[in-house]
Formats: structure tokens, sequence, C-alpha cells
């Protein structure tokens, strides 16, 4: 693509390096601005700003926050004995959509891949630990909820290693056929899976 | 199973083709350097989402263009088929069935069979144990899905150890318990994958023995041995006790990824023991079994691309693969000869419908 200006040049490229927003997108925002009030660019600009040198995770649970410890942490109608380890935010917000689950959360920031360079020390498994060995109500289980890929699953493997030296039951979410989808249509891979980890059949 | 068609844009020296083919024999003539191995590499791609000769599919993109497609109809038990293979400079390969789009690749492989005998064949003996594994493992990928996700994942964790082995050893320090988990999870694959291949040659070694015994006079006894260190009961603890030499040469030492396939004769390994004609026959009963096994599998049989064969087989193993296409053993057929008139005498005696094409620099041209 070829601008008129330098400075758009550089603003697209920038904006263009967002997940999700190729060039031409990028373009259109920009022009977007520049034809808006200067103070709403400003604005932005400072919230972009603000967001990175203010942002809060919480001490506890390692989600963002803006306070010292999140309001999941702090609220008291959560069942403290209760811990969910999830990879980052994202499935935080998604888990408390379905508002099916009272208990706290663990985030470790991302799973071992140690192709990409990611060790259980770029992780917080290490401060999961601290946290058990600390709590003022004993934890009594853990539940893992990461992705089902080769990465979620040697990170779940390698907690649960981890977690032996504890008395807490461990458990992983269910994983496999989707509601209202029928088997036929399943792949076999999730199909497999899913007689393998078949659950006990509740009548009540 | 056949191929109505083939259309294909900016696939290796091809801007812009398409042709029409008879559901039975296809030949393609045409110089060296013209472009018929490229368009059974087409044919090959459709089938297996890969090109046969070069595993880098954006190299597979004609020089300067910025993309290829393959496109085809294709007929299985009576049912048409729109199939397309589309891969963009720096872009994931994309394969669709009637319009839809595989999430996984992988997905599709297996759907419509195909085998290839084609003159790089030989690297199978002369080569080292990969070349073998990948001949076992594209024959169980078409016929068992299951199995190819294990193996892709086996593979994906296998490189994660070793990039684990290489900090580790850069770091002098271990951390056990990860090492463990990639460890548990090998195990558990490898031990899949052994039980799979094993189970796979018992079934495949007596179809392999007709095939050679049709296609060679002499009575020697040929056989494939498989070896792998999975089969030792201490493997697990081998396998932890070989863990100073992984952290040396930072890479796994032991299993499934070095499992061996001996190919012998009379007891001894051909590489080493079998005369040219016995290694050419022994390379074609491999291909004709996988054949045989893939037909009787899928229960429709596949493509077969026969690239420069009668360049490389003498005119006696040329007569008995003759008499399989005329008893109609096979489907359709695709085959490339540099040498019109050799080839159109050759099939001359088969009755069937033969369609020629001539190829000129990505040109292709029916002549019949
Ligand atoms: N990505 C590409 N872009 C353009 N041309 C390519 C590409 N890849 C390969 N080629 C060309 O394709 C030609 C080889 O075609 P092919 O291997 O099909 O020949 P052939 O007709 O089978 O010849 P032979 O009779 O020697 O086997 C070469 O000229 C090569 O440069
Ligand atoms: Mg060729
Ligand atoms: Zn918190």
């Amino acid at each position: 693509m070829n601008f008129p200006s330098k400075l758009i040049e550089d603003a697209v490229n920038e904006i263009s390096r967002l997940p999700g927003i190729g060039k031409k997108t990028a373009l259109r925002l920009v022009l977007h601005l520049l034809k808006e009030d200067t103070s709403s660019s400003m604005q932005l600009a400072e919230a972009i700003v603000k967001l990175r040198t203010e942002i809060k995770y919480c001490a506890k649970c390692h989600n963002i926050s803006d306070a010292e410890i999140c309001q999941i942490c702090t609220s008291p109608r959560r069942q403290q004995q209760l811990i969910c380890v999830v990879e980052d935010t994202r499935d935080v917000l998604a888990i408390e959509n379905t508002a099916q689950y009272q208990g706290l959360y663990h985030v470790l920031g991302g799973v071992i891949s140690p192709v990409r360079g990611i060790g259980p020390s770029e992780l917080k498994i290490e401060q999961l630990i601290e946290r058990i060995k600390t709590a003022e109500t004993p934890v009594e289980e853990i539940i893992l909820a990461l992705s089902p890929t080769m990465e979620g699953d040697t990170t779940a493997f390698f907690v649960t290693k981890k977690l032996k030296e504890f008395n807490i039951k461990v458990s992983t979410i269910a994983r496999g056929i989707p509601i209202g989808g029928e088997l036929e249509y399943t792949d076999e891979i999730t199909l497999g899976r899913s007689i393998l980890t078949r659950t006990h059949y509740q009548t009540d | 199973m056949h191929l109505e068609n083939i259309s294909l844009t900016h696939f290796k020296n091809y801007a812009s083709q398409e042709v029409a083919f008879s559901p039975q024999i296809n030949c393609f003539v045409g110089p060296n350097g013209s472009g018929k191995t490229n368009l059974l590499d087409a044919i090959y791609y459709l089938c297996l989402t890969k090109s046969a000769f070069n595993a880098v599919d954006m190299q597979n993109i004609q020089h300067e263009a910025d993309f290829f497609t393959i496109r085809s109809s294709a007929v299985k038990a009576d049912k048409s088929y729109k199939l397309a293979c589309i891969q963009e400079q720096g872009k994931k390969k994309q394969v669709s069935n009637n319009g839809k789009a595989y999430d996984r690749v992988s997905e599709h492989i297996g759907e419509f069979p195909c085998v290839l005998i084609a003159p790089d064949d030989t690297q199978l003996i002369k080569e080292g144990s990969e070349e073998r594994r990948k001949f076992f493992d594209g024959i169980l990928s078409q016929l068992d899905r299951v199995y190819l996700d294990q193996l892709m994942q086996y593979g994906h964790y296998l490189k994660q150890r070793n990039a684990l082995l290489k900090q580790f050893a850069e770091r002098q320090y271990i951390e056990q318990d990860l090492l463990d988990s990639y460890n548990s999870q090998l195990f558990r694959l490898g031990r899949l994958i052994y039980e799979r291949r094993r189970e796979f040659i018992l079934s495949f070694i007596p179809i392999f023995e007709k095939h050679y015994a049709m296609l060679s006079d002499d009575k020697e006894q040929v056989g494939v041995r498989y070896e792998s260190d999975v089969a030792a009961a201490d493997f697990e603890q081998a396998f932890r006790q070989s863990q100073r030499k992984d952290l040396i040469l930072k890479r796994t030492t032991m299993g499934v990824h070095k499992d061996e396939f001996v190919f012998e004769i009379d007891g001894f390994p051909i590489k080493k023991f079998g005369s040219q004609g016995q290694q050419k026959s022994f390379l074609i009963a491999l291909k004709l079994a996988q054949f045989e096994i893939l037909a009787a599998e899928k229960g429709t049989k596949p493509l077969l691309l026969l690239d420069d064969i009668f360049d490389k087989l003498d005119d006696q193993r040329i007569a008995k693969l003759l008499e399989l296409v005329a008893a109609q053993t096979f489907g359709q057929i695709f085959v490339t000869d540099a040498r019109p008139e050799r080839s159109r005498e050759i099939l001359a005696s088969i009755e069937a419908e033969v369609r020629f094409f001539e190829i000129q620099s990505g040109r292709v041209a029916l002549i019949n």
C-alpha cells in the first residue's frame, strides 16, 4: 500500500500489528480518528497508556485486577476451598459467564511449551503451590481447566505432579461431544476420548 | 473411485491448466522437465494433502506467483465430490471437499486413497530407516485416522522434549518432573504406535510375499522384519537410563521414532545382498501390497500413479504389471513416459479407455 503521509503509514503499521486487523482496516480506523475531534484521539491514547502502565494483577490469583486483590478473591460468596486453574483472563471470563462456578481461580499466564521457550518458571505454577501451602481456608480441590491441546495436557500433567505432595483432589473439566451435537458427526478423536473418559450415569 | 478432471493454477510449472481424464488409463508423454511428474504430484496432493516430492508447501507455488490451487471433480461409489487444495504464500494450506474446508487438513487423508510408484522409490531400500517408517506410516495413516493423530501427537511431544533437553543442557539444570511429563506422553503414544505397526506388518507380509512371488520367477524368500525399542520388556527403564545420553546429544535417542523395518531376502538385508532386479521386484511388490490393502480396507480402488516406470522396469516386469492391468486389478491409472512411441506400443495391447496427453513446458494437450 502507498500512503500519502509518513504519519499515516506509521499509524497504520502500528494498528495493523493487532490481531485480526489488516492494513485496510487499520487505514479505515486511522482515517476515522482524523475525522473525529482531536480530543477523542487523545482519550484513546490516554486509555491505552494508562492500561499498560497501571494495570495490576491480583496477588492471589494473578487475574487482571484494579486492586491488589481482585473482586473474585475478596468475595465472601466464593468457595475458598475450590481453585480452578486456567491459562489466561479470557478463560476466567468464559467460565464466569456460565454462572455455574462459585470457587476461585488461578491464572497461569500460558501453557508450557519448550519449543516456544515457555517453561514452568515463566508461568505462575510455583505461586499456585505457595498459595495452597499458605491458604487460610485449606484447599480441597483443584480443577484443571486447560485447553485440550497437547501443551494444555502437558501442563495439566506437570501441575498434577507438583500437587502430589498435598492431599488434594485434582480434577479436570470434562471434554467431549458438544450438547446438541450428533454422535455420528463428532470426529473420531473426540468421540474416542469421550468413550475413554466416560462418566457415571446419574438418574435423579 | 476416479477423477473426472483436474484444474491447476500456479502449481509448479503449470500457470493455468485443465485436463479431462479417462476413468481408466491416462498416459502423459513429453520431454524431460515438461511437467509430467508435476501433474502426478498434483493428483497426489489432492489425495494426501501434500507433495510426494517437495515437503515445503510454499515451494510448490509457481515461481513469482503467490498462490496455487488444485481442483478436481472426483467420483467415489457413484457420488461426486469437488476437491480443492489451496496454498497461499505465507498462509495455512486449505483443503476442501464439496466446498467445506477441513478444520484440520489431516482429516482428509484416507478419504481418497492413492498409491504412487516412482523412480525414487529406491530410497526405500537405500536410505535410512526414516524412509521406511514414512512408507508404512503413509499406508497406516490412510487406513486409520486415530493412528495418524497419535503419530502427529508423538512427533509434537518429541519436538517439545528435544527442545527441553537443549535448554537443560544449556542451563546445566534439569526439571525432572517436566521431563517425566513428556516421557509419560511418549510412552503412552509410543506403545499405541508400536502395537499398531506390529499388527499391521503381520497382515502386510503375506500379501507382500504373494506379489513378490508373482513378479519374480526365482524362488527366494523375502520378508519385512519390524524392530522397535518399545518391544523390549524393560523399555521404559532403558529409556530413562538413556536420559544422560539424551542430554548430551540434545535429542531423544530411544522410542518408536527410531523403529526399523528390515527388508530381507533369504534372511539377509536386501540393501546389501539383493541384485538390482530383486530390489526392483521388492519395491514394486511393496507398492502392490499397499494397493491391495488400501483397496480392501477402503472398499474403493486407490488411484494408481506410475511415474517413469517403463524406464525403470525391464520387459519381464512390465509384462507382469500389464497382466494385472488387464485383469482389472486396478482402477484409474496415471502413467508418465518421456518416450511416446514406447508407451503407445506397451498400452496398445490393453483393452481399456486410454487417453494420451502430450505435455510441453506446462501445457497439456489430448493427442489420442
Ligand atoms: N515451484 C515451481 N515453479 C515453477 N516451475 C517449477 C516449480 N517446481 C518445479 N518446477 C519445474 O518443473 C519442471 C520439472 O517438471 P517435472 O518434474 O514434472 O518434469 P518431468 O516432465 O517429469 O520430467 P522428467 O521426464 O525428467 O521426469 C522443472 O523444469 C522445474 O523447474
Ligand atoms: Mg518426471
Ligand atoms: Zn484474585
